[in-house]
């Protein structure tokens, strides 16, 4: 029997900011004390909140520990662990706060979350099945053993349940066709090649949380009647990688992968793929062929995998969030559970990566519905360094970004398609003013032009070419006519690509040049980049009456284009600077100003 | 082929390969965790191992380089001491990692994908680490370096030999 249980976030956003380095430390402080019996300390999942890694929640006082460092181990175990009085100094500051917060429910990045999918995350030993079962794990399975597959099917599309993955396409619809399609072998697919650059939900789930996904699995396989999956992840995964194998193996122990299951007749087992880092592998009909050990290039469809998928039988493709909906879904009264929270068109929860400028960066569970008002200042504390908020992309790559002006449109899948936007993955980037949105369209469509597989025309030279003209654009040479050729060939890409890569892509181009036009014009007519993003079109001037002389900016820049004595204002030399942006991070005084190139110092703008 | 990779090719061991491939021997599906494997071990895809998995498996090297060449994970060219993966994320760009990459570029005089002369780096881009609230991020081997400036990066690349 344990006295207390540490989880120390284990995902990989902690891992990089030194969790390892403070479960090491904890390990050590309780070993000399000869008290490391008495806890249980566990790598855990991740309890979402990035921004103040590494966190460790200790259970079941409730209490949330962050911004921790290894040297603050020995007054943990000396002051809470022994003392029993909680060390106020490591708890949750910030300004969203008056005194120190304890835990979740005090804490304002929470406020607004409700945990559904990650319901396990950070709460539960991820390597442990027991720790699962305890928490109401393969319940569902077994629910769903004793229904008639079609039930199962309809189960899930009466609860709302749509794809989790881009689409949003109705999971039990999904599930039904793949149940009706003729022929005895077929097959349950998890997408979890998260390619969007950006988002890393599906990584926290399988990290967090593997034997919900295996769950997922398993009553997809008895709705749909197949005895195979695959799981699909990415390699760049390989702790997502390794506790799905852990936890696949234990499920095999239990008897609840294999044959007969919980003494039913359906058997199933699970296979891992590794992906080998190709986005276009998102789309399921490439997804299938990569199984197939060939190029990830999509297919026409129909037909649909459904009826022809991997190894030619039917197959039903989920993503990895959806698939862990689905033991909540399945479970006795889930479904109704399920069906009160969101909207009309789109029920749940939704998991989104937020990340960007905004102050709390991390992983948030929210209801559908919540606005992007309420996700950005409440959830994530407004924008950091209290600059102004710009505009969202919404679904990464295939997304479109959300202005401002409609910071009161509600985030479920029909608006978010009304806005230019889609739910895509779930990556949410914020942006401030210090972003150029002609930028972010041209880095968007460089990335999907370097992962078009090149098998369609639209997609293969239609990105080439819209990628040439913001290039042309971001380099100070775009013509008038510009904008009108780019909205034609984002359309044609649109109306004619193969697959949902193709058809995606114009996405970021067609909301920016919607939202933003007057930056493009900037660009084109006038040569000039207001966010300081372009290099050609823009250059760095010093406040000459707010620059207090510290020579901060002096000693960081590279090529010494700045010049300056102490105490006197100093001067950029402009045919020296690269525009690096090594001054305007490092000077306190904000006095390092954008202005249009060639123009005189706008003093005391 | 450079000298090098000359006198690299010729040291490479086939009966590794041999053994990798005889597992899956007549399962084509699996070439993707063969490659993998193959990859893992010698730290890139030598020509000599391509040819020997077409061999065994009978797969036409040709189709082995179809599959090579498509995905990202697979080099065809031996790689540095170090790697240096930029994240290539949208959070990390716009929190500033083309500057980033310009910095390291500089530095090492090399472009984004290849190895400096003396195999002590080699430098890639990766789509996305997923450390997103760190960003701008960059991986040193296994190493994550988060909330980067251009100004740090020089320290960082002396650290490592």
């Amino acid at each position: 029997m344990y006295e207390k249980h540490i989880m120390i976030c284990g995902a990989t956003g902690c891992l990089s900011s030194g969790s390892n380095k403070i479960a090491e430390a904890l390990t050590q402080e309780l070993e000399s004390r000869g008290i490391r019996d008495k806890y249980r300390l566990v790598m855990g999942g991740c309890p979402g909140f990035c921004e103040v890694g590494p966190i460790i929640v200790i259970f079941p006082d409730e209490v949330f520990y962050c911004r921790l460092k290894a040297k603050d181990m020995a007054e943990l175990v000396d002051q809470h662990l022994i003392g029993g009085e909680i060390v106020e100094r490591l708890l949750y500051k910030g300004p969203d706060v008056d005194a120190p917060a304890r835990f979740y429910d005090t804490i304002p990045f929470y406020s607004k979350q409700l945990f559904n999918v990650l319901r396990n995350s950070g709460v539960i030993d991820p390597e442990s099945i027991d720790e699962y079962i305890m928490r109401g794990g393969y319940r569902a399975l077994k629910r769903a053993l004793q229904m008639d597959s079609q039930a199962v099917c309809d189960e899930v599309k009466d609860a709302g349940l749509r794809g989790r993955g881009g689409a949003g396409f109705p999971t039990g619809v999904k599930w039904g066709f793949t149940n009706k399609a003729p022929g005895p072998k077929k097959y349950i697919v998890c997408n979890a090649d998260e390619g969007d650059p950006g988002a890393f939900m599906d990584r926290s789930i399988l990290e967090g949380d593997p034997h919900a996904i295996i769950e997922g699995m398993l009553i997809a396989g008895k709705a749909c009647g197949a005895d195979e999956g695959y799981i699909y992840c990415r390699a760049e995964y390989p702790l997502a990688i390794k506790r799905l194998r852990d936890a696949i193996k234990q499920a095999e122990e239990y008897g609840l992968i294999g044959n007969n299951i919980l003494g039913f007749d359906f058997n199933f087992k699970i296979n891992i793929k590794e992906g080998a880092g190709a986005f276009v592998c998102g789309e399921e009909t490439a997804l299938l062929a990569s199984i197939e050990g060939k190029r990830g290039m999509p297919r026409p469809r129909p037909p649909f995998p459904a009826q022809v998928g991997v190894f030619g039988k039917p197959t039903t493709i989920n993503n990895v969030e959806t698939l862990a909906n689905i033991p909540l879904i399945v479970r006795e009264g889930g479904a109704e559970e399920f069906k009160k929270i969101g909207t009309e068109g789109s029920k749940g929860t939704k998991v989104f990566a937020l990340a960007g400028k905004v102050r709390n960066t991390g992983l948030v569970e929210v209801p559908m519905g919540i606005t992007v008002e309420e996700i950005i200042f409440d959830v994530g504390g407004g924008i950091q360094g209290g600059r102004e908020f710009k505009a969202v992309q919404a679904g990464g790559p295939s997304g479109g970004c959300i202005p401002k002006d409609l910071i009161n449109l509600p985030i479920d899948y029909d608006s978010l398609t009304k806005a230019g936007a889609i739910m895509g993955s779930g990556g949410l980037v914020v942006m401030d003013d210090r972003t150029c949105m002609v930028d972010l369209a041209n880095y968007f469509l460089s990335f999907t032009q370097k992962e078009s597989c090149g098998k369609c025309t639209p997609c293969r030279e239609g990105t080439k070419r819209m990628l040439e003209i913001l290039d042309r654009i971001t380099e100070g040479k775009g013509k008038p006519e510009d904008l009108d050729t780019l909205d034609s060939l984002a359309h044609s890409i649109k109306d004619s690509a193969l697959c949902g890569l193709g058809q995606t892509c114009p996405n970021p181009v067609l909301t920016t040049i919607r939202y933003f036009r007057h930056e493009y014009e900037e660009h084109i007519n006038e040569k000039y980049c207001q966010s300081g993003i372009c290099k050609p079109l823009f250059q760095y001037e010093i406040d000459q009456d707010n620059c207090n002389g510290c020579r901060a900016c002096v000693r960081v820049c590279p090529v010494e284009a700045i010049k300056g004595e102490k105490k006197e204002p100093h001067e950029i030399i402009q045919d020296l600077c690269t525009r690096c942006g090594s001054c305007i991070e490092k000077c306190r005084q904000d006095c390092i100003m954008i202005t249009r190139v060639g123009s005189e110092a706008d003093v005391g703008n | 082929m450079s000298n090098e990779v000359a006198a690299l090719n010729e040291d490479i061991d086939l009966s590794q390969v041999d053994s990798i491939v005889e597992p899956y021997l007549g399962k084509k599906e699996m070439v993707i965790p063969i490659l993998q494997k193959v990859q893992e071990h010698f730290g890139y895809l030598p020509r000599p191992a391509m040819e020997q998995v077409a061999l065994r498996m009978h797969i036409p090297l040709s189709r082995l380089y179809g599959v090579t060449t498509f995905y990202a994970q697979f080099k065809l060219k031996p790689r540095g001491r170090n790697i240096i993966r930029v994240c290539k994320g949208t959070a990390c760009h716009i929190q500033g990692s083309p500057k980033i990459s310009e910095r390291i570029e500089d530095i090492l005089d090399v472009e984004s994908g290849e190895t400096t002369d003396d195999l002590r780096f080699t430098l890639e881009e990766v789509a996305c680490i997923g450390c997103c609230a760190l960003a701008p991020v960059i991986m040193v081997n296994d190493d994550p370096h988060g909330r980067l400036t251009p100004d740090k990066v020089k320290d960082i690349l002396e650290s490592y030999e």
